[in-house]
């Protein structure tokens, strides 16, 4: 999963403005997601037989698809399914990257050499090969496919980290604050939080990102999430055959998976640090 | 120089030790008896009895304690013994080094285009920013971005293969099937590519060898030539290190969209039948064509930029 941004510097006003606005984006999507099964409480593997990819109509307002499935009720699902195995697998990320990163900073010598060789290791796999040969060996399994992804996403926070944390250790206030008598705790709490906390949400942005392309790109090659579970590149991929007969339901899923992406970028905003 | 390309060969072995254990423990935790499997693959499925079962295990020494067992497969693995398909029988090591073939093709196709594509726009935005041709590129580089491969692919496949008619949706052999999975890589990497030389250009423009280069009477097109392409050529190259994720994975996908024969079609057919001497060779040749292409983006930096030979 790579993440290659250059959109310039998050701060001028053009590009904050692009940061609300996906904000915006993300959580209508969000809202599409945790909404929509409230109030259309439908089943996402019930069949239709009367209306096959049929038209919007009342009784399906985005149509079905193929096998005359709602598709308001499956894109509502594959968008959950998305957002929380982006959410999850992050955050799982986040914790060992993060702690490990201000260790090796702290540390230094052989934890640092030591832990700066593990994440060489993982760096040699591309990483969605890493995640699919993980996903081979554990077929179906979802515990898998997030646990796979967090593998790969960690890096990413112990290597930004780890470099910010050296600076932020190494500099003056730091050294005045251990030499009035404040533990690692405070410095941890008041130093370095406080600096890793806006770039954390970047990666954290740009990794969930990748997370949700990944699990649609391994679901769009039939490796990864199984059918009839509703997940967006798995929809693409059975509704790609039916494009001539009904070019509404497929393009659907395409936008769904083309506006959750933008948003995370636009809110991560600026160059991938 | 020398710790550079050590360094990429200890990554070469860590892709093959790493390649080889979860594929160890995917055969492992395949269902029913792995002698017979390895028998059946040996004689053909209709030949195997439990004689020749038996032989296998006792030769393989498939009841030993395992890590003697993961001793020996990797010890196969490295010495390029990959065995063969157990679903089509074949050798793996011919199917990969044919795959290897497409796959090689499709990605240096894509990254030409990309060159092409890419920079070209990027420098021309850049000598003029905040120009019309520069906000019209960052829309348009933003939203590929945003677009997932295989997307991407269904996109190109909608329009020109479903709708015009132009190009064959799949396939392999002649050229026009190679448009739309060219063209599918090479958007993307152009998308990165742009935006990279855009900012490299405007960064060159304005500096003042730049105008130091024109002042001193060099044409506009000289300077250009003479100061600025090398200096916009390095972050281009160097991003192109950071793509190769991109374009390693995309490959995965995007031969399997469109039924080309190379590593990544090959690879997730693997998967998908759990055929796993086959996973092996493909994920070994595309984790190991990984670390071979950046080594080849180490060297092409090596030469662009004098700078960095002493490091």
């Amino acid at each position: 999963m790579s993440f290659d941004m250059t959109v310039a510097d998050a701060t001028s006003p053009p590009k904050s403005m692009a940061r609300l606005f996906g904000l915006g984006v993300f959580v209508l999507l969000v809202l599409f997601a945790v909404l929509v099964p409230m109030f259309w409480p439908l089943d996402i593997a019930k069949q239709d037989y009367s209306a096959i990819l049929s038209s919007p109509s009342d009784a399906h307002p985005l149509g079905t698809d193929h096998l005359g499935r709602d598709m308001l009720a499956r894109l509502a699902s594959a968008v959950r399914l998305s957002l929380g195995l982006a959410l999850v697998s992050v955050v799982t990320a986040a914790i060992p990257g993060v702690l490990l990163g201000i260790l090796a900073a702290w540390k230094g010598g052989v934890v640092d050499k030591l832990l700066g060789l593990l994440t060489e290791m993982f760096l040699a796999l591309p990483g969605l090969l890493l995640v699919l040969l993980i996903v081979a060996v554990f077929p179906g399994s979802f515990l898998a496919l997030y646990g796979a992804v967090a593998l790969v996403l960690w890096i990413e926070y112990f290597r930004m980290t780890r470099a910010l944390s050296r600076t932020v250790l190494a500099s003056p206030a730091v050294a005045a604050t251990r030499l009035l008598g404040f533990g690692p705790l405070y410095v941890i709490r008041r130093h370095l939080l406080p600096e890793l906390l806006p770039v954390l949400l970047t990666i954290a942005a740009f990794g969930a990102a990748s997370a949700i392309m990944a699990i649609a790109a391994l679901s769009f090659v039939s490796v990864g999430v199984k059918p009839p579970t509703a997940e967006l590149g798995l929809m693409i991929t059975e509704l790609l055959p039916y494009f001539s007969e009904q070019p509404f339901v497929i393009a659907a899923p395409i936008l769904v998976i083309f506006l959750i992406i933008l948003s995370l970028m636009l809110i991560a905003g600026g160059r991938k640090p | 120089m020398t710790r550079l390309l050590t360094f990429r060969l200890m990554q070469a072995v860590m892709v093959a030790v790493l390649v080889g254990a979860l594929t160890f423990l995917l055969m492992s935790l395949l269902p029913g008896d792995a002698a017979y499997r390895i028998a059946a693959g040996r004689y053909g499925y209709d030949m195997v009895n439990s004689a020749a079962a038996d032989a296998v295990r006792a030769e393989l020494n498939l009841d030993g304690p395992v890590l003697s067992r993961f001793a020996a497969w990797i010890g196969d693995l490295l010495t390029l013994d990959l065995g063969h398909s157990l679903v089509s029988g074949e050798p793996v090591l011919a199917v990969v080094a044919h795959e290897l073939g497409g796959s090689i093709r499709l990605a240096v196709g894509a990254v030409l285009l990309s060159f092409i594509i890419g920079p070209a726009l990027g420098i021309m935005a850049g000598l003029r920013p905040g120009g019309l041709l520069d906000r019209g590129l960052l829309l348009v580089s933003t939203a590929i971005r945003a677009i997932p491969h295989f997307v991407l692919g269904v996109l190109l496949v909608l329009v020109f293969a479903v709708t015009w008619r132009l190009l064959p949706s799949a396939g392999y052999g002649t050229f026009a099937h190679s448009i739309l999975p060219t063209l599918t890589l090479a958007l993307g990497l152009s998308a990165v590519s742009s935006r990279v030389a855009r900012d490299a250009t405007v960064g060159v423009a304005s500096s003042a060898f730049y105008a130091f280069g024109r002042l001193k009477g060099l044409s506009g097109f000289s300077v250009f030539v003479r100061h600025g392409l090398r200096n916009i050529g390095v972050p281009v190259v160097t991003y192109l290190g950071v793509q190769l994720v991109y374009l390693i994975e995309g490959v995965v996908v995007v031969e399997t969209l469109f039924a080309w024969p190379g590593i990544g079609h090959g690879l997730v057919h693997a998967v998908f039948h759990r055929d796993v001497p086959m996973v092996q060779g493909t994920a070994l040749a595309m984790g190991l064509l990984f670390v071979l292409l950046n080594t080849f983006v180490d060297l092409a930096n090596h030469l662009i930029d004098p700078r960095r030979r002493d490091a």
